[in-house]
């Protein structure tokens, strides 16, 4: 199965319409999370919204999660050892605010388990691979120092 | 010295950054706040209360947010006041300031460019205020303590 999920906010039908198109040729069950939208999208299974209970259960049966380009995918994926292809959203397609997605992506591109669609041709690309990778579960050494940081903090805090 | 915590993120990322940064917390007593029914009892967070989700659009949801806001910190009366965002937490931290709590403002790890617009709201009433990034921590004159990706 492959999870697709648009985050919590806004919709994103440049990655629902690719993935309806792309649904022929997969040959597998796909569930959408399409956000506050309404398309004709017959190929995918598509959701509103989600609870964070559904969230869960659908994140854990996929085979690889597509997702935009947000921090609660990307964690959502090191939290359920997933395959992740992000496509971030583009401020020139009034997607979001800005391009902070498309940073977010390269930022963490080079990680394992994390691939970046800019397009339904990377997507395609990426979804037809049987060799995806899952993320690494554990937090970091800039994690580490973060919390030790907020401890100390909050522990001195008159 | 085990203090009174409130923690407060909305919906999505700004939740699970927060979530992330509990080892951080566990000295002490805390109460979340979040904005979508059923994320805290998934993650295990409590005590919790639901506040409405607010942006710089929604100005009525954003004076209901106001609102039970100060009833909570009213009543909680926390030593600590922390947020990950968005506009909710930025509410909190103002009311946290305005009853003598230390509040920290730690920006989203989605802003690896600039500094979210919340984030510069927030930096007014943050005593500590960190980016999860070195550029706009540079550009904005806030601090970089390390990051949670």
């Amino acid at each position: 199965m492959i999870f697709v999920t648009t985050g919590t906010q806004l919709p994103f039908p440049r990655l629902i319409d690719a993935m309806n198109e792309l649904a022929g040729a997969l040959d597998e069950r796909i569930v959408a999370q399409v956000g506050p939208d309404h398309g004709n999208w017959p190929s995918l299974e598509c959701r509103t919204h989600l609870s964070p209970k559904a969230f869960e259960a659908h994140f854990r049966e996929a085979r690889v999660v597509v997702a935009h380009a947000g921090i609660g995918s990307i964690l959502s994926a090191r939290v359920f050892r997933k395959p992740l292809i992000i496509m971030p959203r583009q401020y020139a397609l009034g997607e979001h605010r800005n391009d902070h997605q498309i940073a977010t992506a390269r930022e963490v591109s080079a990680r394992p388990g994390l691939y970046v669609a800019h397009d339904q041709v990377a997507l395609r690309v990426l979804l037809a691979r049987s060799d995806l990778q899952k993320p690494n579960a554990g937090s970091g050494a800039e994690t580490r120092r973060l919390i030790g940081y907020l401890r100390n903090y909050i522990q001195n805090a008159a | 010295m085990t203090k009174k915590i409130l923690a407060v993120a909305s919906a999505g990322g700004h939740w699970q950054q927060l979530m992330l940064m509990r080892p951080a917390f566990a000295a002490h007593e805390v109460h979340y706040i979040t904005t979508l029914k059923g994320l805290s009892e998934q993650f295990g967070a409590s005590p919790a209360s639901l506040v409405p989700d607010c942006n710089r659009n929604t100005a009525l949801r954003a004076t209901l947010c106001f609102v039970k806001l100060i009833g909570l910190i009213l009543r909680i009366r926390p030593d600590v006041v922390i947020s990950t965002g968005a506009l909710p937490g930025v509410i909190a931290l103002a009311l946290g300031r305005a009853v003598g709590a230390q509040t920290i403002w730690v920006d989203s790890v989605a802003n690896a460019q600039e500094m979210s617009s919340s984030g510069r709201l927030a930096k007014r009433f943050a005593r500590l205020c960190l980016s999860q990034w070195e550029t706009p921590a540079r550009a904005e004159g806030v601090d970089f303590a390390g990051s949670i990706l």
